[in-house]
């Protein structure tokens, strides 16, 4: 099989090109297992990936046009010849490796933490199965960055719009019963690009290799704040 | 040369479920912290642990934390050390309910407790019926905790150093332990890290087999830079293989799986556990467990066209069950099996998964090793935490659960104990100019320029090795040669060379460095392996087949310089209860 991929090393190449290697295949090849071909041919090409099971989020690759997450990615999925290129929208570093620094301030900045200001019992803060299942959906995220890149309100405002997977755990606190920061949180997103320069494009939805749905979990947000009369 | 340096309190190296807490503790408590790691936090592989962690909150079934402790002995084919078992058990329970606190989204019941199931190798009254101590968020566990730690690391402004990869440990002229090199991945240029105590948690080194559980990561890197500073690894001959591994890829499925009335079956159909584990059957501990299934390949009742593994039954849960207490695991399984385990059993064989051996520590997590007349004398200023570092809570064996509480209890009590040292060490030692010119050779003899053998052949022929001959059973034969076998492979080692030498985001020469962390790591399993002439736990012999406590009630011992091994005796008499005396052990 042929694959493509892209190159680019900051210490010898003026500009990024396209590379294809010749790459054998086997019964079940995730796409990751055909970049580490390609790495084991020429060791001089990088990409990111540790778990390879889709839980560590190390390795979205931008695929025939589509993010997605290596290691989980079928390779028979996929319409040869593949061609492989960094997540959109993001400054490459090297080859597959791209600077996230942007993606993970923009998590950051939504307070991606429970805040707790009662006091603390001596055991478990009690929450019913109901209100838990708020949650499925939410927490799961691996932050992949698939999302993020693959909005075009982030590629335009990456500094100012929090993008999706961020959004998608600022919901995740909103949601836990046990969290009592709602109106700091609300606040928070208030103006006109935090928050709202989704666009409801659903590209997040999309490309997110663990089915989550960070559109949905932003209009639970804006609803939750017209209700709080924002 | 100038180098650029920065200066902490403390440094952690490592940024899994161990190195997050301690950060945490730190943080919280005004200490100028660092914690390096070579992949962004929540990419450790802490985020991989599934089924959950064991605390006796009694939320579902009664419970104690000395009953947790004598399964956690028993568990442990009685080599753990019963003080640091003693204190890990009872830790659990308050350390459960900070996690929860912390905003880790347990699976609940329906009074609204956290969600407990039943795990391989629990009992109630010491022995008695199967327990529910295993606290779970879905089968999503340890994501759930990582993220949570790393979140609120971020509410206390812990200082990351994120994709730095750590080199080597520097001392001072005294050989007192005062930070770190490490590499700047992205630019490829050291920084030396000065810190008043250092932790390391970095982890496991289930890289060194070629079927694992574990991530590309798991290289054993913290391990290595012990042995390199002259620190033994203790009790390295006890690597755990998971039962269930996807067969012939090795990705974990959790233990968990079981505890919710999943079962094993042969080619027959049978229910083989039923023979090797009569009460516990399939919820017997994971050695006995993995034993059994390679024994049942090997006598001709595996399934599949090359009757190499056997199937694990989960569809008689019900679509409800799976689909809410183990939904990752269908995802894992539809993906990497290609079976729906609603429908269908999946192919799973044990795969090389947990080391319960590591750096030796006192139960504050201080590095601690013979000197001078003493088995324990504190390394001042070094501390490890988690996989990497041995308490002893597992002794040759570990339960399932035990791990992420291993790493969070342990990880804890570090940083609350690094807390006390700086306050008592409050002044930066001096960096000793020979220690730091050691520790850049690592670097710069990946410089040198030429043909060689390429590290991947390196690198895929040392981990063949390590699973042909250091796998579930073990005979002298076959461990002889696999020690002579890795004996030419570490002398193959100073013969490659990396083909590209450029600086920015060189992943090949942050796995040539590895490779030199895996195969240090690998040899102290196999050499403690080696001489280790008894069964115990995980370490099985058919050429000595019986446990012998008269012999080998103690802890190895695996020196790097010469392959030496020495031995230290078991804390058999725990904190404040009545010490478990060695009992045979059947489930």
């Amino acid at each position: 099989m042929r694959i493509s991929v892209y190159r680019y090393n900051p210490d010898t190449d003026k500009k990024p090109r396209m590379q294809d290697y010749e790459v054998k295949t086997f019964q079940g090849m995730m796409l990751r297992d055909a970049l580490l071909e390609v790495k084991k041919q020429d060791e001089s090409f990088s990409f990111r990936h540790s778990c390879g099971e889709g839980v560590c989020g190390s390795d979205g690759v931008n695929a025939n046009g589509l993010n997605v997450l290596a290691c989980v990615t079928p390779i028979e999925e996929l319409k040869q010849p593949i061609s492989v290129r960094p997540l959109p929208g993001r400054p490459v570093i090297r080859d597959l490796v791209v600077d996230m620094t942007q993606f993970y301030e923009q998590y950051r900045a939504v307070k991606p933490y429970l805040v707790r200001k009662d006091p603390l019992p001596e055991q478990e803060l009690l929450q019913s199965p109901a209100d838990r299942d708020k949650l499925d959906g939410l927490y799961e995220c691996i932050l992949c960055g698939c999302c993020s890149t693959a909005c075009p309100s982030f590629w335009w405002n990456p500094d100012k719009f929090h993008g999706p997977a961020a959004l998608l755990q600022s919901w995740r606190f909103l949601a836990d019963s046990r969290d009592q920061a709602s109106e700091e949180r609300l606040d928070a997103l208030d103006g006109p690009y935090k928050l709202f320069r989704c666009h409801s494009i659903m590209n997040c939805v999309e490309v997110c290799p663990k089915g989550l749905n960070p559109t949905r979990a932003i209009g639970h947000i804006k609803e939750l704040m017209l209700e709080k009369g924002l | 040369m100038s180098l650029p340096t920065r200066h902490f309190d403390a440094l952690i190296i490592g940024a899994g479920g161990a190195g997050l807490n301690a950060a945490l503790q730190l943080a919280s408590a005004d200490l100028r912290v660092a914690v390096v790691s070579k992949v962004f936090p929540t990419r450790s592989h802490t985020v991989a642990a599934q089924g959950g962690v064991n605390a006796a909150l009694a939320n579902v079934l009664p419970d104690s934390w000395h009953w947790h402790m004598f399964d956690t002995v028993k568990g442990s084919d009685y080599l753990g050390d019963q003080d640091a078992i003693e204190f890990m058990c009872r830790e659990a329970i308050p350390t459960v309910y900070e996690l929860e606190h912390a905003g880790v989204p347990f699976s609940r019941l329906d009074n609204g407790k956290i969600y407990q199931r039943a795990f391989g190798g629990q009992s109630q009254n010491f022995g008695g019926d199967q327990a529910a101590r295993t606290c779970a968020a879905a089968d999503r566990t340890g994501h759930a905790i990582l993220h949570t730690l790393y979140q609120q690391n971020i509410r206390a402004r812990t200082h990351f150093f994120d994709e730095f990869f750590a080199l080597d440990l520097v001392r001072d002229a005294e050989g007192v332990i005062c930070g770190a090199l490490v590499l700047e991945i992205e630019t490829g240029e050291p920084l030396l890290i000065e810190s008043k105590a250092t932790l390391l948690a970095t982890g496991g080194c289930g890289q060194v087999f070629r079927t694992t559980s574990n991530a590309h990561i798991n290289t054993g890197d913290g391990a290595a830079m012990a042995l390199r500073a002259g620190i033994p690894l203790m009790d390295m001959e006890f690597f755990q293989f998971h039962p269930t591994g996807i067969a012939g890829k090795g990705m974990l499925i959790t233990e968990g799986t079981r505890g919710e009335g999943g079962y094993l079956i042969n080619k027959d159909g049978e229910r083989f556990m039923e023979r090797y584990a009569p009460r516990a059957k399939d919820l017997a501990s994971r050695d006995v467990v993995s034993r059994a299934i390679v024994t049942e390949v090997k006598e001709g009742r595996g399934c599949g066209e090359h009757a190499d593994h056997v199937l694990l039954k989960l569809d008689h849960l019900g679509e409800s069950i799976i689909s809410k207490r183990l939904p990752g695991i269908r995802e894992s399984s539809k993906i990497f099996a290609g079976v729906d385990p609603i429908v269908e059993p999946i192919p799973v064989f044990p795969t090389a998964h947990y080391a319960m051996g590591g750096i030796p520590t006192d139960r504050f997590g201080r590095v601690a090793m013979p000197a001078g007349q003493g088995a324990e004398e504190v390394v001042a200023g070094l501390y490890a935490a988690g996989e990497c570092a041995c308490a002893s809570v597992h002794g040759a064996n570990r339960l399932g659960g035990n791990s992420l509480l291993d790493i969070l209890v342990f990880g804890r009590l570090a940083g609350k104990d690094i807390i006390d040292y700086v306050r008592e060490n409050p002044y930066q030692r001096a960096v000793d100019a020979a220690s730091l010119e050691q520790a850049m050779a690592r670097l710069t003899r990946w410089d040198q320029k030429g043909k060689g053998i390429p590290v991947s052949q390196l690198r895929a022929d040392f981990r063949k090795c390590m699973e042909d001959h250091a796998g579930v059973f073990r005979t002298e034969e076959v461990m002889a040669e696999g020690y002579e076998r890795l004996c030419e492979l570490r002398e193959r080692l100073p013969e490659a060379r990396l083909s590209d030498q450029s600086k920015v985001f060189n992943t090949a020469r942050i796995e040539a460095l590895e490779l030199e962390n895996m195969m240090d790591v690998g040899m102290s399993i196999a050499v403690s392996a080696l001489h280790r002439q008894e069964s115990r736990g995980a370490h099985s012999r058919p050429d000595h087949p019986d446990r012998d406590d008269q012999t080998w009630l103690k802890h190895s011992l695996y020196y790097k310089d010469g392959d030496r091994m020495d031995y230290k005796p078991v804390r058999t008499k725990p904190l404040t209860v009545e010490s478990f005396p060695p009992k045979e052990r059947v489930y």
